[in-house]
């Protein structure tokens, strides 16, 4: 089913109930925990993305300037860049591309310096305080060199999600937007290289809570990739220039506190 | 379903009324989606609230809960006021045409017959004229007065847009947009289909609503097509195979009646049970019906069953004549103390069953309890409860460790009627084993002790013939449904229209039609013989992926009952003389001298051959669709009547508030504050899609419980603001009859209604908590909700009763 060039996950979001079967899928096969949460008044939970959740529904109550209610669902999780601000800034190495274009994560060579978090326009890594790592997305990985589909995808019930060759799933999105017609748009595939996960949107990008309407990786990053890191050659070490460079860019901010300690003011519905 | 899920994809629109299909039937709603895509078919959803499943339609329409006949009746109104109804069809295929007695009459919400004193009709008056061959007089021009299409007319000119907007809270806009809408698809080349679920059986007047329906449906043609129907969309907890096996207790397997105690001959039950019919058009099938019954007796008690005993008739238990036994006449009965014992098997009804606090107090005194479940739950631990001191309860408990579905091999039935074989996934963990292998465990005990002790009435049990077990003595679920489809119990020669074929004894039935009223044959449920061929092929395992219709009917993959029928009364796709309606579906065709197509309803020719041909609604005496339905309880034709704790004080449809038919529970438990403003909010209840039913299995799962961890209730922005609720704050939900804490959900999706030109606001509350798992998730939300249901079938009311909601 899956060949070794590139791919593309497709998030129809107009053909999604937000039964979030995916959100489970991505656990049962990652083997994350689900964790103790409240109901703050919202379907949307856990309220964010973080170590043990990979991918969310962001629910979200929107009217438009007509005046008709509309309630948005978002499949949230990392977009898979091709100029991904991750693994550009990855001292260690860990975050890589790999032969389906999309960003896989070697666990044991992370080091928990939380730059990718910094760099990522999507704010996707998140830490993991208990084993000092971050975490993330990686397309399911081993299904696709298994020859099947991510997890996400395979739980989908009304085909919101599908994935398959970048040319055949762009023609795909941009066929359906077609269909659609008024706001509807494919995001994905006009910044950043073009990401390996696209939406199709029903409303314009800036209308959807935490999703960025031109996305960049952060004028800091290139700092970072063209100036700084050859240094890190030098210095001999990745550890000691994450934590150097953190200092500098950021000080000792932690990105994200853990998930039950999510940002309340930023829940959706 | 008359139809299934895949079919849905043939509908032109989809009206989504009474059911949350998108939360609920998620792996279904795709055969929606492909409805929008394929056929550019346009998607309703008329609902209190607005869900995952009206962000996914065309549009949302609000209407007050417990007010769905008003909204249906107004379409009603409207098809015929503006001619949207498909003549050829009314006047061919429904009893339109009928004329009714000058007897029958309706005034000031009640029809004639109406005893109050006992609130039930007698149904005498609701007739129909007959010819001296005693077969229905008809007016096929449909002009008479007094019959059925003029009757039906006249009741619902009531429902005027100003009136259905006004009880109903819904614009008169938005009624005129569903209306025109809906009724569009009252053409040949058209079809329109209805999805409900418990948004409508939850109610005092549920079954009328799903009639109200089924005669829009009927009115518009879309019975027996492919894309229509009425569709109950039922759940994953085998729903559909549950009913067909008789787990309610007014029917026995297949939908045979349960014998009440004045029928206690055979001859008298058959009597009452099998209608009659002198219109040679009218196949009139359940006529069979003695075979049925005759067939099932042998499945029971085998040898033991024959002409002499009335095949073991008086061996069947009896109900009290007029006496309902519904699960809310349980718990009454078992709140007077006069219930003993109690199995209580896959279910938590101190969770689930209405008005909570009786429930619990009422198992309190049981002398004891069994339990056979997967987990442990709310009920088992009632002894234990919030406010129960276990010393002072003096029910005994057992709870046997039960296998989950997936451990175990046998039969499911989908709510399309495709009864589908599954096999054992997984071994059952330590001591669990089956419920069927719990259950004749248990019988062949009470039957070792019969046999040792006598005791009272021994026959029934001594003679029960349960040969249900494998070479090893385990339950074996092969040899259960065979029984259930039936075998032959002696060599017969069977004459198919001259072909004759020996069936030899103890072959399997391969057709219900072959059943015989003399006992040489058995069969444990009637509309299961088929499921296996004359050689023993377990149909229900085919999974064949042809489609020769196009259509997505799949005639081998599983087995669809009745005789892998996909869609019902499907004769009535076509017109009179076989050709069908809409050529771009074609269900069904008349070839000259066959059907192709889908298993047809019956093999005769269609209904313009006088002599041989025959009507299409073959389980029908007359033949026909009803518009006019004297088997309801309620009345011949639906009528609104408000909840039975609703913000009315008068109906403003008649003088009649509430449903006329139903049962009002007396006991000092039973509270109801109708129009009190002390409750003043109207409340619905529902599932969410993270949990199932009562949340008993699901709550124990981290991954849907993170998700949706505890109890909320669900406020429109208005009423928070007036109450000065914050989202996310901690509130108390009230109704006369207990409370619940919860989380309040401030949402945009709830908006009040004006009802008579009043503001009335509704909120809402999931049922999926209670107080054993997690500790702080909440308890059941059933504390507020009343004992009362349905008058057909008491369903319990869910979904309308009035709350009051308080800050905390």
């Amino acid at each position: 089913m899956m060949s070794t060039s590139e791919v593309i996950k497709l998030i129809d979001t107009t053909r999604c109930t937000a039964c979030r079967g995916c959100q489970v899928a991505c656990k049962q096969w990652n083997e994350l925990p689900g964790l103790r949460t409240k109901n703050r008044g919202s379907y949307q939970n856990p309220p964010d993305l973080g170590w043990n959740t990979w991918t969310l529904i962001r629910f979200q109550e929107y009217v438009n300037e007509k005046g008709t209610f509309k309630w948005l669902f978002r499949k949230d999780g990392c977009m898979h860049c091709t100029d991904a601000g991750c693994v550009k800034v990855c001292p260690s190495g860990a975050l890589y591309h790999t032969e389906y274009g999309t960003v896989g994560i070697k666990k044991d060579l992370c080091i928990g310096c939380k730059e990718c978090t910094a760099a990522c326009p999507f704010e996707i890594p998140r830490y993991n305080r208990r084993t000092d790592k971050m975490t993330k997305c990686d397309l399911c990985l081993t299904r696709l060199q298994a020859n099947q589909q991510p997890a996400c995808v395979k739980s989908c019930p009304t085909g919101a999600l599908s994935i398959g060759p970048k040319d055949k799933m762009l023609t795909a999105a941009y066929d359906r937007v077609k269909v659609l017609g008024g706001d509807a748009n494919v995001y994905g595939d006009k910044f950043l290289g073009g990401t390996h996960v696209l939406y199709v949107l029903s409303e314009k990008p800036e209308v959807y809570d935490k999703l960025p309407k031109s996305p960049s990786i952060p004028l800091s990053v290139t700092v970072w990739k063209d100036w700084l890191k050859p240094l890190t050659w030098i210095a001999g070490g990745g550890v000691i220039a994450g934590s150097l460079l953190h200092y500098i860019l950021h000080g000792p901010k932690r990105p994200y506190p853990e998930v039950d300690q999510g940002d309340h003011a930023e829940r959706g519905k | 379903m008359t139809n299934h899920y895949i079919d849905l994809k043939n509908s032109d629109v989809i009206l989504i009324m009474g059911s949350n299909a998108a939360e609920h039937h998620p792996i279904a709603f795709k055969w929606i989606l492909r409805a929008k895509e394929q056929n550019g078919a346009r998607l309703i959803h008329v609902d209190p609230r607005y869900t995952r499943t009206s962000a996914r339609c065309d549009y949302h329409v609000p209407l007050r809960s417990g007010t769905d006949i008003a909204f249906l009746g107004g379409m009603i109104h409207y098809i015929l006021t503006n001619h949207k109804y498909f003549r050829d069809y009314v006047v061919n295929y429904t009893n339109a045409s009928f004329i009714v007695s000058k007897d029958f009459s309706f005034n000031d919400g009640l029809f004639s017959g109406y005893d109050p004193a006992k609130r039930k009709y007698n149904k005498d008056t609701w007739v129909f004229e007959k010819d001296d061959k005693g077969v229905p007089k008809r007016d096929m021009t449909l002009n008479d007065p007094q019959c059925v299409f003029q009757l039906l007319k006249k009741h619902f000119s009531r429902y005027t847009l100003d009136k259905v907007s006004s009880i109903t809270g819904v614009s008169k806009e938005n009624l005129t947009k569903v209306y025109a809408e809906y009724s569009a698809t009252g053409v040949p080349d058209k079809a329109g289909t209805e999805c409900y679920a418990l948004g409508w059986t939850h109610h005092t007047t549920g079954s009328q609503i799903i009639r109200t329906m089924s005669i829009i449906q009927l009115l518009l043609g879309n019975m027996g097509i492919a894309g229509g129907g009425v569709n109950a969309l039922r759940g994953e907890p085998n729903v559909q195979g549950s009913t067909d096996h008789a787990i309610l207790y007014n029917i026995l397997p297949g939908y045979l009646k349960m014998p009440p105690a004045s029928l206690d001959t055979l001859e008298k039950y058959l009597e009452k049970n099998t209608p009659k019919s002198n219109d040679p058009q009218s196949a009139n099938y359940y006529q069979n019906y003695p075979k049925f019954t005759v067939s099932f007796l042998k499945s029971m008690f085998g040898d033991k069953a024959v002409k002499e005993n009335d095949f073991g008739y008086s061996w069947l238990p009896k109900v009290d004549d007029g006496v309902a036994y519904s699960l809310m006449h349980l718990f009454d009965k078992m709140y007077e103390g006069k219930v003993k014992g109690l199995f209580v098997v896959g279910t938590d009804p101190a969770v689930s069953s209405p008005n909570t606090a009786k429930v619990r107090k009422a198992l309190e005194k049981l002398d004891w309890m069994v339990g056979e479940n997967i987990f442990d739950n709310e009920t088992y631990s009632f002894w234990k409860g919030p406010g129960v001191d276990p010393k002072k309860v003096k029910t005994e408990v057992f709870l046997l460790p039960a296998s989950a579905t997936m451990e175990k091999e046998g039969s499911q039935s989908n709510s399309g009627r495709w009864v589908q074989w599954k096999y054992k996934a997984a071994e059952s963990p330590e001591d669990a084993i089956p419920v069927g292998e719990i259950t004749i465990k248990i019988m062949a005990a009470v039957k070792a002790l019969y046999a040792k002790e006598g005791g009272a009435c021994p026959a029934p049990i001594l003679n029960l013939k349960w040969d249900y077990t494998d070479a090893k003595g385990r339950y074996d679920a092969l040899k259960v449904s065979k029984q259930i489809n039936g075998y032959f119990l002696k060599d017969t020669v069977v004459d198919d229209k001259g072909v004759k074929t020996l069936y030899k004894k103890g072959q399997t039935v391969p057709t219900f039609g072959m059943l015989q009223a003399d006992g040489s044959t058995s069969s444990g449920n009637w509309i299961m013989a088929g499921s296996f061929d004359a050689k023993g092929l377990n149909k229900m395992t085919l999974r064949g992926k042809d489609d020769p219709t196009g259509l997505g009917l799949y005639p081998n993959w599983s087995y669809a009952w009745p005789l892998n029928r996909r869609i019902i009364y499907n004769r009535a796709s076509c017109d009179i003389n076989g050709k069908p309606y809409n050529p771009k579906r074609r269900l069904l065709e008349w070839t000259g001298d066959k059907w192709v197509g889908d298993v047809p309803d019956g093999p005769w020719p269609p209904m313009a051959d006088k002599a041989k041909g025959k009507y299409p609604f073959i389980m029908k005496p007359d033949g026909l669709g009803a518009l006019f339905g004297p088997g309801m309880v309620e009345g011949p034709f639906p009528e609104h009547y408000e909840p039975l704790e609703g913000p009315l004080t008068k109906n403003p449809l008649s003088g009649q508030l509430i449903n006329p038919a139903i049962e009002i529970f007396k006991s000092d438990m039973d509270k109801v504050a109708n129009a009190d403003a002390k409750f003043p909010y109207v409340c619905t209840t529902y599932s969410c899609t993270e949990h199932w039913c009562s949340g008993a299995l699901t709550r124990w799962q981290a991954w849907l419980l993170e998700m949706q961890p505890e109890l909320y209730v669900e406020i429109g922005e208005k009423l928070a603001q007036e109450k000065g609720i914050q989202n996310g704050s901690r509130v108390k939900v009230q109704s006369v009859r207990g409370q619940v804490e919860c989380v309040a959900m401030v949402t945009k999706r709830f908006q009040p209604f004006t009802v008579e030109g009043k503001t009335v606001h509704q909120v809402g509350l999931p049922f999926n908590y209670g107080w054993l798992f997690p500790k702080d998730g909440g308890d059941s939300t059933n504390f507020l909700t009343p004992t009362v249901g349905d008058a057909n079938t008491f369903c319990p009311e869910y979904k309308a009763f009035m709350v009051n909601v308080v800050k905390l």
